[in-house]
C-alpha cells in the first residue's frame, strides 16, 4: 500500500509493454495499491455505486437507441414496440428509466454525505465542483432523456423547462426559439434533445475521469475529516478492502434496483406519459420526475417569472461555493455538534421541498415552499459563515489510527511510530 | 529579441498579432453555421401562415386552430364579455392594455394559447374560465380576462396577439 511506483509486471511481455504504455501501472496505483483511509463507512461506497450506474444507463440506454426513433409521428408508438415487441424491451427500457432514478438517488447521498463530512473542504475544491458539474450534466441528460418517449408529461416538461429561457430579458425569445428549432417544441427539438441526450453521458464519463483524477491527487476524506498522516497505520490498500466493501454495497443497491425494475416499474413515473404528447392540451397538474422536485418547489415558490429562474437556477449553482462558505476549521461533521442539528434540518428541509414540488402550487402550500426555500438559502448564505465563527467543535483526534482505536475501546495513548 | 526595452513593435509582433486575428475569424466563420443551423429550417418557416375559416364558430365560444405548432384561440366574444373586456380601469391590468389595441373587431378576439408564464395551454372550455371569465392557466394558476390579458397569477404578460388579418367577414389569415 504505498503508492504507484512499486508495480513490476511479472511477466516479460508485461514488462515490455509497461516501458511503451504505463496503463497497467496506473490502474494498480489507482484501483489495487491505493492507499485508503481505514475509517471509511458505507456512505463512502456511493462512488463506485454511480460508477456502475453510469455504465448501466450508457449499456441500456445504447441497445434502446436500437430500436428507437427520434420523430413526433414515430418516437411514441417505437417506445411502445420496445415494451412489447423488441426481445427483452420491456426490461431494458424498465432498467434505464428506473436506472436513472437509483443514479440520482445514489448521487443525492454521496452530496449530502460530502456536505455532512466536509468533503468540499481545502485541498478538495476543485474535487467538489467536478462533482458538481457531473451533477448539472445529470439533471440535462435526465431531462433530455425524459423528453424522448413522446407523451404528454415528456412535451409539457420539455416546455416548460424550455421556457425558463424566455425569462431572459432581451434575448430570451430569441435564444427559446434557436433551442427549439421552431416556434414551439416540435420535432427538430426532439431530435436534438435525442442527439445530446446520447452526447451528455460522454461527457459526465469524461467530468467522471477528472473527479476520480482529482480525488486520487488529494487523497479521500473520511468520516473523521483527518488526513492520512502514516501510511501504514491510518490506511488500507484499495484493494481487497474497499473494493470488497464496495462490492457488497452495490449488492445491496442493485436488490433495491431490480426491486424497482422488476416490481414497481412505473411507481416513479408519471401515468400521463402513456397518453401521446399533444400540443393542444396541457395536462391538469404538470409534475417533473421526483429528482427535480425540490427545484420546482423553490421555482415556484418565488413570485416572478424571472425572480423563479434565477432562484431555481441559484439554488444549485450555490453548491460550487460551499468550499468558501463554510468557515468551520473542523472538516468533519462528527465533531460539529451545530452543525450536525442544522444539517439534518437542511436534509429535512430538501425533502419537504420535493414533497411541496409534487403538490399544487396553491395555497398553504405555496407558503411552506417559501419558508423552505428561505431556510434552503439561508443554510449555505447565512448558517454555514457564521457557525465557523460561533460553533465550539469538540476535540478531533490526532489521527486516523487514534480515531479508530479510541472507537473499539482500545487505549488511544498507543506510542507513535 | 524579448531582451530587447524597445517599444517599437516589430514585424513579427505584427505578424503574430495578423495570424491570430485571422485564425479567430476562421473560428467564428466555421461557428456559425453551427450555432445557426439549430433556429427554424425553410419548412418550418414556410409553415409561418395559415387561413381559418371562422363562420362556424357559435357566439360565445373559442376555436383552438395549431399555429406554427402552437395553439391560437379564435374567441366569439358576446356583448357581455365586450363589455367586460372594455370596462376595466387600464391601474387593474399588470401588463395595461386597452382592449381595443388588442382586437380588430370587438366581436373577435384573436390569441395565442400559450400562457406567458412557461408556456402551457390555458384552459377555456365553459365553466372553467377562471374568475376573469377569460382562461385559466392549469399549470401554475394564472388567470387571463375575456380580451386575453393577464389579471392575476405568475405570468408577466398579457396572452400574444399575433399577426393576423380578416381576408372577409368569415375568413381570417393568422401569420
Amino acid at each position: 500500500m504505498s503508492g504507484p511506483s512499486t508495480y513490476v509486471p511479472k511477466s516479460a511481455l508485461g514488462r515490455w509493454f509497461e516501458s511503451r504504455l504505463p496503463i497497467a501501472g496506473l490502474i494498480h496505483g489507482s484501483f489495487i495499491a491505493y492507499p485508503t483511509p481505514r475509517n471509511l463507512n458505507y456512505w463512502w461506497t456511493f462512488g463506485g455505486i454511480l460508477s456502475f450506474m453510469l455504465v448501466a444507463q450508457i449499456v441500456t440506454g445504447i441497445v434502446l437507441t436500437m430500436h428507437y426513433t427520434p420523430h413526433v409521428d414515430l418516437a411514441f408508438a417505437s417506445v411502445e414496440s420496445i415494451m412489447r415487441d423488441v426481445n427483452w424491451g420491456w426490461f431494458l427500457r424498465y432498467a434505464h428509466s428506473n436506472g436513472a432514478s437509483m443514479f440520482f438517488v445514489a448521487v443525492y447521498i454521496h452530496m449530502f454525505r460530502g456536505v455532512y463530512y466536509g468533503s468540499y473542504k481545502a485541498p478538495r475544491e476543485v474535487l467538489w465542483i467536478l462533482g458538481v458539474i457531473i451533477y448539472l450534466l445529470m439533471m440535462a441528460t435526465g431531462f433530455l432523456g425524459y423528453t424522448l418517449p413522446w407523451g404528454q408529461m415528456s412535451f409539457w416538461g420539455a416546455t416548460v423547462i424550455t421556457n425558463f429561457f424566455t425569462a431572459i430579458p432581451l434575448v430570451g425569445d430569441a435564444i427559446t426559439t434557436w433551442l427549439w428549432g421552431g416556434y414551439s417544441v416540435g420535432n427538430p427539438t426532439l431530435n436534438r434533445f435525442f442527439a445530446l441526450h446520447y452526447l451528455l453521458p460522454f461527457m459526465i464519463a469524461g467530468v467522471v475521469v477528472l473527479h476520480v483524477w482529482a480525488l486520487h491527487v488529494v487523497g479521500q476524506n473520511n468520516p473523521d475529516g483527518i488526513e492520512i498522516k502514516n501510511v501504514n497505520r491510518d490506511a488500507v490498500a484499495f484493494t481487497p478492502y474497499a473494493t470488497i466493501k464496495d462490492s457488497f454495497a452495490l449488492v445491496c443497491f442493485l436488490i433495491l434496483y431490480a426491486w424497482f425494475v422488476f416490481q414497481v416499474p412505473n411507481y416513479l413515473g408519471h401515468a400521463d406519459n402513456y397518453i401521446e404528447a399533444n400540443p393542444l392540451s396541457t395536462p391538469a397538474h404538470i409534475v417533473p420526475e421526483w429528482y427535480y422536485l425540490p427545484f420546482y418547489a423553490i421555482l415556484r415558490a418565488i413570485p416572478s417569472k424571472l425572480g423563479g429562474v434565477i432562484a431555481m437556477f441559484g439554488s444549485i449553482a450555490i453548491l460550487a461555493f460551499l468550499p468558501w462558505l463554510d468557515t468551520s476549521r473542523v472538516r468533519s461533521g462528527k465533531y460539529r455538534p451545530m452543525f450536525k442539528i442544522f444539517f439534518w434540518a437542511f436534509v429535512l428541509c430538501c425533502l419537504g421541498l420535493g414533497y411541496l414540488g409534487s403538490m399544487p402550487a396553491e395555497g398553504g402550500y405555496v407558503i411552506a415552499a417559501r419558508l423552505l426555500t428561505t431556510y434552503y438559502f439561508g443554510f449555505f448564505i447565512i448558517i454555514l459563515p457564521l457557525l465557523g465563527i460561533f460553533e465550539t467543535p469538540k476535540p478531533v483526534p490526532a489521527s486516523i489510527a487514534d480515531a479508530v482505536l479510541a472507537r473499539n475501546g482500545g487505549a488511544a495513548a498507543q506510542p507513535a511510530e | 529579441m524579448a531582451t530587447s526595452s524597445t517599444v517599437e513593435p516589430t514585424r513579427r509582433d505584427f505578424l503574430f498579432i495578423a495570424t491570430g486575428a485571422a485564425g479567430a475569424v476562421g473560428v467564428g466563420a466555421v461557428a456559425w453555421p453551427l450555432i445557426s443551423q439549430m433556429n427554424p429550417d425553410a419548412s418550418t418557416l414556410a409553415m409561418a401562415s395559415i387561413e381559418v375559416d371562422i363562420s362556424a364558430v357559435p357566439l360565445g365560444s373559442i376555436m383552438t386552430v395549431k399555429w406554427r405548432g402552437k395553439p391560437v384561440f379564435v374567441r366569439h366574444r358576446t356583448p357581455k364579455e365586450i363589455q367586460e373586456a372594455t370596462s376595466v380601469p387600464l391601474a387593474e391590468l399588470p401588463d395595461p392594455e386597452t382592449d381595443k389595441q388588442r382586437v380588430q373587431k370587438p366581436e373577435w378576439l384573436v390569441v395565442v394559447g400559450i400562457c406567458t408564464h412557461l408556456g402551457c395551454v390555458p384552459i377555456g372550455q365553459a365553466g372553467s374560465r377562471g374568475d376573469y371569465d377569460g382562461w385559466f392557466c392549469p399549470c401554475h394558476g394564472s388567470q387571463y380576462d375575456t380580451s386575453g390579458r393577464i389579471r392575476r397569477g405568475p405570468a408577466p404578460k398579457n396572452l400574444e396577439v399575433p399577426t393576423y388579418s380578416f381576408l372577409s367577414d368569415t375568413k381570417l389569415k393568422i401569420g
